[in-house]
């Protein structure tokens, strides 16, 4: 069993039976990270490079366990400090790598789109582990595998995607994934942080956190990005966290069953209240270890290609 | 300069259209450089070249009032010698360049130097735009006098919206006494952070920061009013939205002193050619809606819009390679404007001679040149256009440096056959 595709590039361009192939595969590999030796033989031999221009602590030690998990050798490649500097383009830098013969790149970059670039010039395998506002599609391929788990089926399901939906991979790569599987989608969130033309994409816009929880059966937080630049998108923080904070309150607004999750790395007591994250409800710590699941699933899938 | 070859030639049997001037007419006879007479079955002296046009359009040269020649100082992008090369393959005799160089275009010498490198390069006609403002930053006039007396034609900081509203007056009263229009790139700075293609759906899907229609609407708005205020000649560079053209066509209607342009790839395109992140569909202006695309084709049915022209900025293919948020605007235009624009004639949009005259006599009006006409006396600045030749769009066999055009493999019908600048023939 493969994807019949080199790169993944965000949920947008994935079907629905990609996707149940993805989540599938992860529930087989789920299984290997619960044994004593936590290791298949499936991609020795191979080579995964993680290319990530942006610092990230949480998704380059997933691949890099799921690489190693699945037996492939494994290089931490932070251009930050090298190549980059010395004004090589990206293309450049990623060809340089391929020709050390790698056989996946997995790319994490600030600016959207730079994913493809790579896709198209590179014969290795290009997996998005975010770029810029883009797509984070194996953060959506986590969500869903945990939703899967914790609530059986999608389709139907009430979720609210929670923050600055405008600047957020997580909440696009989602709302593609989730739209597919039949979801009911709302986003909320100040007007400065919801792009125009949002409802085209089929979701319910709320600028009203109340009203936008009332009887949800998921809430997906996003972290608030405090360091962002530029003229604010909100007055404070203290505002912030008082109305689009998830608070105990709110949180009985919801389904009784409600699940909260978040992409982490969450901000305590902003976007989320501290003992809302160490709850019941919370499933966050769910999608780290689901993530390594899943992300072995992509990079076996892939490897059936070449 | 190179002698002509002949004092005397007569171009014939093709049809003639000379915006508003001519019907009719089947032949251009052309002596020592200039428009003879124009007419049917001429007859001529013995000893006259004959080029056969049968079967051909024979038009004026078209007007370029937006061209990015880059030189001085960014000669990998494009030269003087490729640019005018790539106008002349593209039937354009004159041409407009953007003083976004470096050194910027404001002063003399800048402009005698372009001059200097244009009359070397002996192609078309090239008429200079000076600064707005010293080095372009928005802050001190720029010595419009001396540009004006070394040959500039109009004055921009193009790329560079004049933010100041004072400085714009200024610009706009002081401009006068040396009766130049003032060009201004529309785009109030202050509306957007980043932002490298059109606010809407694409932009949202694609997580690319937005620039809203707005962001021209207001500085429009505020030019138009400045020109109110001032009696100043104002021209609004490349209209890209729907608010842009309303706003043009109230200024016309006031009987302010407002001319426009508009460019191919923002009549043709949407935002959805940026998907897949092309960066060859990344300029400035962005690619907007369908609603903006027809607001602009009525712009140009009505006269609201003057000017088609092609904003022409070669890039080299490294830097368009680079990630969509950091590779450069612009694409070229000079070699696919004909093409472009008369799929507006296919479409009934605008009728032949209406696009001819936004490729000739609306830019040459808006800019007072005394170019884009077949008149008796006038330079014998001519293209003769095959209107069945069908083509395709190789960007690797453009005369330009620049590779960058969304229209590559594109099917294009009516092709330059020849152009001619002052009875000369630039082009084959």
């Amino acid at each position: 069993m493969s994807l019949k595709r080199k790169d993944l590039l965000g949920t947008r361009d994935l079907s629905v039976e990609e996707i149940n192939l993805i989540l599938e595969t992860a529930d087989s590999f789920k299984e290997v990270s619960g044994r004593d030796i936590k290791k298949v033989p499936a991609l020795r031999g191979k080579t995964v490079v993680n290319l990530f221009f942006e610092p990230s602590t949480r998704t380059r030690t997933s691949f890099e366990l799921a690489a190693k998990r699945l037996s492939a050798d494994v290089i931490n490649f932070t251009p930050s400090s090298s190549s980059v500097m010395k004004g090589e383009t990206l293309l450049d830098t990623a060809s340089n790598i391929e020709a050390m013969s790698a056989d996946f790149i997995v790319i994490r970059h600030s600016a959207a789109g730079a994913p493809n670039i790579l896709a198209r010039g590179l014969r290795a395998s290009v997996i998005n582990a975010g770029d810029g506002s883009h797509e984070h599609p194996t953060q959506a391929l986590l969500d869903l595998f945990t939703l899967r788990e914790k609530k059986r089926d999608i389709r139907g399901l009430k979720l609210a995607i929670v923050g600055d939906i405008a600047h957020s991979r997580v909440a696009r790569s989602n709302i593609y994934a989730l739209m597919k599987f039949g979801a009911e989608v709302r986003v909320a969130g100040p007007p400065t942080m919801i792009p125009c033309d949002m409802e085209r994409l089929g979701v319910t816009v709320f600028y009203n956190l109340d009203e936008a929880l009332t009887g949800v059966d998921v809430i997906m937080m996003l972290r608030l990005q405090i360091e962002r630049q530029g003229i604010a998108l909100f007055p404070s923080i203290r505002e912030y966290a008082t109305c689009y904070g998830l608070t105990q309150e709110r949180l009985r607004l919801a389904d009784p069953d409600v699940l909260v999750m978040h992409p982490g790395p969450i901000n305590r007591g902003v976007e989320i209240a501290p003992e809302i994250a160490d709850s019941a409800a919370s499933v966050i710590l769910d999608q780290v270890t689901n993530g390594v699941a899943v992300r072995m699933a992509v990079l076996y899938l892939l490897s059936g290609v070449k | 300069m190179s002698p002509r070859h002949s004092s005397s030639l007569l171009i014939r049997h093709g049809r003639v259209l000379d915006p508003g001037r001519t019907t009719g007419a089947t032949d251009v006879l052309i002596k020592d450089g200039k428009i003879a007479e124009v007419g049917r079955d001429l007859t001529v002296a013995t000893g006259t070249d004959v080029m056969d046009a049968g079967g051909k359009w024979v038009w004026p040269g078209f007007v370029d009032l937006h061209v990015h020649l880059r030189e001085p100082g960014f000669e990998y992008k494009e030269t003087i010698p490729t640019g005018t090369a790539a106008a002349a393959a593209g039937g354009f005799t004159s041409i407009c360049c953007m003083p976004n160089t470096n050194p910027v275009n404001d002063t003399k010498a800048v402009t005698e130097f372009i001059l200097d490198r244009a009359r070397m390069a002996n192609s078309v006609h090239v008429f200079p735009i000076g600064a707005i403002t010293k080095g372009s930053d928005g802050k001190e006039l720029a010595e419009y006098g001396d540009l004006k007396s070394a040959g500039c034609v109009a004055v921009s900081d193009d790329g560079k919206p004049v933010m100041n509203g004072l400085v714009m007056r200024r610009a706009l009263e002081y401009a006068r006494a040396f009766d130049l229009p003032v060009v201004d790139h529309c785009e109030c700075q202050h509306l957007f952070e980043g932002g490298v293609a059109h606010e809407g759906l694409v932009a949202a899907e694609l997580g690319l920061q937005g620039i809203p229609s707005a962001a021209e609407d207001v500085m429009v708005a505020r030019d138009i009013e400045l020109a109110a205020l001032t009696a100043g000649r104002l021209h609004v560079a490349h209209v890209s939205t729907a608010g842009s053209v309303r706003l043009i066509r109230e200024a016309k209607a006031r009987g302010l002193r407002v001319t426009a342009e508009a460019c191919p790839h923002h009549f043709i395109l949407t935002e959805e050619a940026i998907r897949d992140f092309n960066t060859n569909a990344k300029m400035n202006p962005p690619l907007r809606t369908p609603k903006d695309v027809e607001a602009i084709k009525a712009g140009l049915k009505d006269g609201t819009i003057d000017a088609i022209a092609t904003d022409h900025a070669p890039h080299a293919v490294y830097e368009k390679q680079r990630e969509f948020e950091n590779a450069p605007f612009g694409i070229v235009g000079l070699e696919t404007a004909l093409g472009l624009s008369l799929l507006l004639v296919e479409e009934g949009v605008l009728t032949l001679e209406q696009m001819v005259r936004a490729l000739t006599t609306g830019p040459a009006s808006a800019f007072g040149l005394a170019k884009g006409t077949l008149s008796v006396g006038a330079d014998a600045d001519v293209v003769i256009v095959d209107p069945a030749a069908q083509w395709v769009v190789n960007p690797d066999t453009f005369r330009s440096k620049g590779r960058n055009t969304p229209f590559g493999g594109w099917k294009l019908k009516g092709q330059v056959v020849s152009t001619l600048v002052g009875g000369r023939a630039v082009y084959p």
